[in-house]
């Protein structure tokens, strides 16, 4: 890395997530991330999509050092605006939990108290991070309903979060993330629950945010269609690794890893005729991380296998002909290192 | 596996002989839905009786027929899951009638009722919920022979092992437990336990949501080839709209416990009728960053069943709402030959241009 030069707000440098193996038979501690390295820049927003099971829910929560145990961090850097977060205080760590990255999921019913109001878990959100009155606190919060386009945000405080629909709980969970003047949003599956027409206000909402305040989003989600939308730059993670990063549009119109364009082809698409019982498969399942298959993980539901896949584990390696870089894990972009050098 | 059938769906769903592309009056339908209502009582509250319900199916008029598939489309609340589940009595109606070929369910012994329950059945959202997780698959895929008393030990043992290669599970998969099993896998156990009667009407509720996105075309070309194979109707519940054009036959769509539009599924694409139908398809995000699609972006979310606006229950989200629509409840009307939609303004909104983006309207039958 070439230092000041460029600081990115958040950079992930092989970063290592393993849990203990389930299995007696098994190893004893499995990884689900292993090594994942990517940045985001201010204001940007960055889609990271995976199946269940690719590690990229816990990639975010290892960003804030939140992996649930019996899980740990097992190797690798996040560096947020120039401060290497592993090397922080458990008290350093929530300040920037809160000023720096903030966190919203993909079920607000379970994030929010359902005991308390609404105004009331926003005001605390206000003040756990900056020292003010209980009435400015409560004006700080309204103020954030609005600014998340709660209809009557006056009114709103005062209800209890059973009171509102799915997507009012969701805007009032992006108002308490904001609460604390974050830098950087990390949005798990944040539309996943919702109706499709409440996902297209959701994710309006994002970008809105990100337009006013400025705010890096890195989206987490399984759907491909919902970063086309969104994001600028997509990284798609496949058994722990990310296998394919690009700008939106070079991914969408040429997607280089063969699990990125099987993935595609899969999704039924609206407008796009398929015969009937013939969507193109992607045969086999997502592998178990405890048994990962040999080489590229991905190999045995490849339909571009090659002799090699089964032998190396590829690299990254550079994908010609984008507007922007982008990078393949895949032998069909590069050689193994041993036969290169 | 499954024999590959090399029908050439989706494409001119017309051309061929066992699958009727035309409306409900083709030939007697194999199910029908007559004015079904299903309230749920909404908690008793501080003084006991409580007149409040959920109004989650509010009189519905639906036809299923032989060998179709009916896509029941709609957001959460909308009451598709109901429809559902009242249309293989697993919920008793609140009124109408449920006719199965010809039949008036309620006005069934409970002999009758048991005897008719194997032609028709469901297959659930959740597959490991809806197996016994103590049971192994065998037991699981024959039980429901068992209880329909069909065949002896040896011919049920038999149809299991036929079943479970019909969805493509190995023969071994009947020693085992379900746990033992991925999504996917659980899903075709339950599709082989649904087929085990060798039912004529399947509903299906959402049967691929809960997967991954990786294994979901296999289950979806499982169930399609299936269909064609067995010659079953099915319903197919989803909210997934991409989904629905790929499998469906025809559509409706459900809106707070009605159908506020149905269509033959080209026709529904190439020009929907209903605005809410308009909003719902340009609300579906596309996986092309290009085309810079214009959307219609609705205020608000679905209202409460419980109460439900007065007029058109869409009216307080609809872009075109006139002060009629307060008023009055448009009723499903005939809007072209063989399309029904509840509004006062059919087709008047027009889905938001297309711009560069593959254009949706030059798909299927010319538009009415």
């Amino acid at each position: 890395m070439s230092p000041p030069l460029h600081r990115p707000l958040l950079a992930v440098e092989g970063l290592r997530v393993a849990f203990p193996g389930r299995r007696a038979e098994g190893p004893r501690e499995v990884e689900v991330v292993r090594g994942v390295s990517f940045a985001v820049e201010r204001g940007e927003m960055v889609g990271l999509v995976g199946e269940s099971g690719s590690g990229k829910s816990v990639t975010a929560l290892a960003l804030i050092r939140l992996v649930p145990a019996p899980g740990r961090i097992a190797g690798g850097r996040v560096v947020f605006d120039g401060k290497d977060l592993s090397a922080l205080s458990e008290r350093e760590l929530r300040r920037v939990r809160g000023a720096g990255i903030a966190m919203v999921f993909q079920e607000p019913t379970t994030a929010l108290n359902p005991v308390f109001t609404i105004g009331f878990q926003v005001a605390e959100a206000v003040r756990a991070h900056r020292r003010t009155s209980r009435a400015a606190a409560r004006r700080e919060a309204e103020r954030l309903l609005e600014l998340v386009a709660i209809p009557e945000p006056r009114r709103r405080l005062g209800d209890y979060p059973h009171q509102l629909s799915g997507g009012q709980r969701q805007r009032a969970m992006i108002a308490m993330a904001l609460a604390s003047g974050p830098r950087l949003l990390v949005a798990d599956e944040p539309t996943t629950a919702l109706d499709v027409t409440v996902q297209a206000q959701i994710l309006e909402l994002l970008a809105r945010l990100r337009a006013e305040l400025g705010l890096a989003v890195l989206l987490i989600t399984h759907d491909l269609a919902v970063v086309a939308e969104t994001c600028e730059r997509v990284l798609v993670m496949y058994a722990g690794e990310i296998v394919e990063r690009a700008a939106v549009g070079d991914l969408f119109a040429r997607p280089a890893h063969p699990y990125t364009r099987a993935l595609l082809a899969a999704v039924p698409r609206l407008g796009r005729r398929v015969p009937r019982g013939e969507l193109p498969v992607i045969p086999g399942r997502v592998p178990d991380p405890a048994a990962l298959p040999s080489g590229c993980p991905f190999h045995p539901r490849c339909p571009e296998v090659m002799d090699i896949c089964p032998r190396h584990p590829p690299a990254l390696y550079p994908v010609a002909g984008g507007t922007a870089p982008r990078e393949a894990r895949c032998f069909l972009h590069g050689e193994p290192l041993e036969e290169t050098a | 596996m499954i024999p590959a059938t090399p029908v050439p769906a989706g494409a001119t769903p017309a051309e061929e002989t066992p699958r009727p592309a035309g409306g409900p009056e083709a030939a007697e339908p194999l199910l029908e839905l007559d004015g079904l209502v299903k309230h749920f009582p909404v908690g008793g509250g501080l003084f006991g009786r409580s007149r409040a319900a959920v109004r989650a199916v509010d009189g519905v008029d639906l036809a299923v027929a032989r060998r179709e598939c009916l896509a029941v489309v709609g957001e959460s609340g909308s009451g598709k899951t109901t429809l559902g589940r009242c249309a293989v009595r697993l919920y008793e109606p609140t009124a109408g009638r449920v006719l199965f070929a010809g039949r008036d369910l309620a006005e069934l012994s409970a002999g009758e009722l048991r005897r008719e329950r194997r032609r028709f059945q469901m297959i659930f959202q959740d597959p490991y919920g809806s197996l016994n997780p103590r049971m192994r698959v065998g037991a699981a895929v024959e039980e429901p022979l068992a209880v329909h008393r069909l065949g002896d030990r040896a011919a049920r043992r038999r149809r299991v092992a036929e079943l479970l290669d019909t969805v493509g599970l190995g023969p071994d998969a009947a020693g085992r437990y379900p746990h033992e099993f991925s999504g996917g896998q659980r899903q075709r156990i339950g599709i082989a336990r649904a087929l085990a009667t060798g039912p004529e009407l399947v509903v299906a509720d959402e049967p691929v949501s809960a997967l991954d996105v990786s294994v979901r075309a296999q289950v979806v070309n499982l169930l399609a080839r299936l269909q064609e194979r067995l010659g079953l109707a099915l319903v197919f519940i989803a909210h997934d709209l991409a989904l629905v054009e790929h499998l469906a036959d025809r559509v409706a769509v459900m809106y707070l416990g009605r159908i506020v539009e149905e269509a033959p599924r080209d026709a529904l694409f190439a020009r929907p009728a209903h605005p809410y139908t308009v909003s719902l398809l340009s609300a579906v995000p596309v996986p092309e960053p290009a085309a810079g699609r214009a959307r219609i972006e609705l205020e608000g979310e679905p209202p409460s069943p419980v109460d439900p606006p007065p007029g058109c229950p869409f009216h307080p989200r609809c872009p075109i709402a006139r002060p009629r629509c307060a008023e009055e409840t448009p009723p499903l009307a005939e809007v072209a030959p063989g399309r029904r939609a509840a509004c006062f303004y059919p087709f008047e909104m027009a889905p938001p241009a297309p711009a560069g983006s593959p254009a949706r309207g030059t798909i299927g039958p010319e538009a009415p």
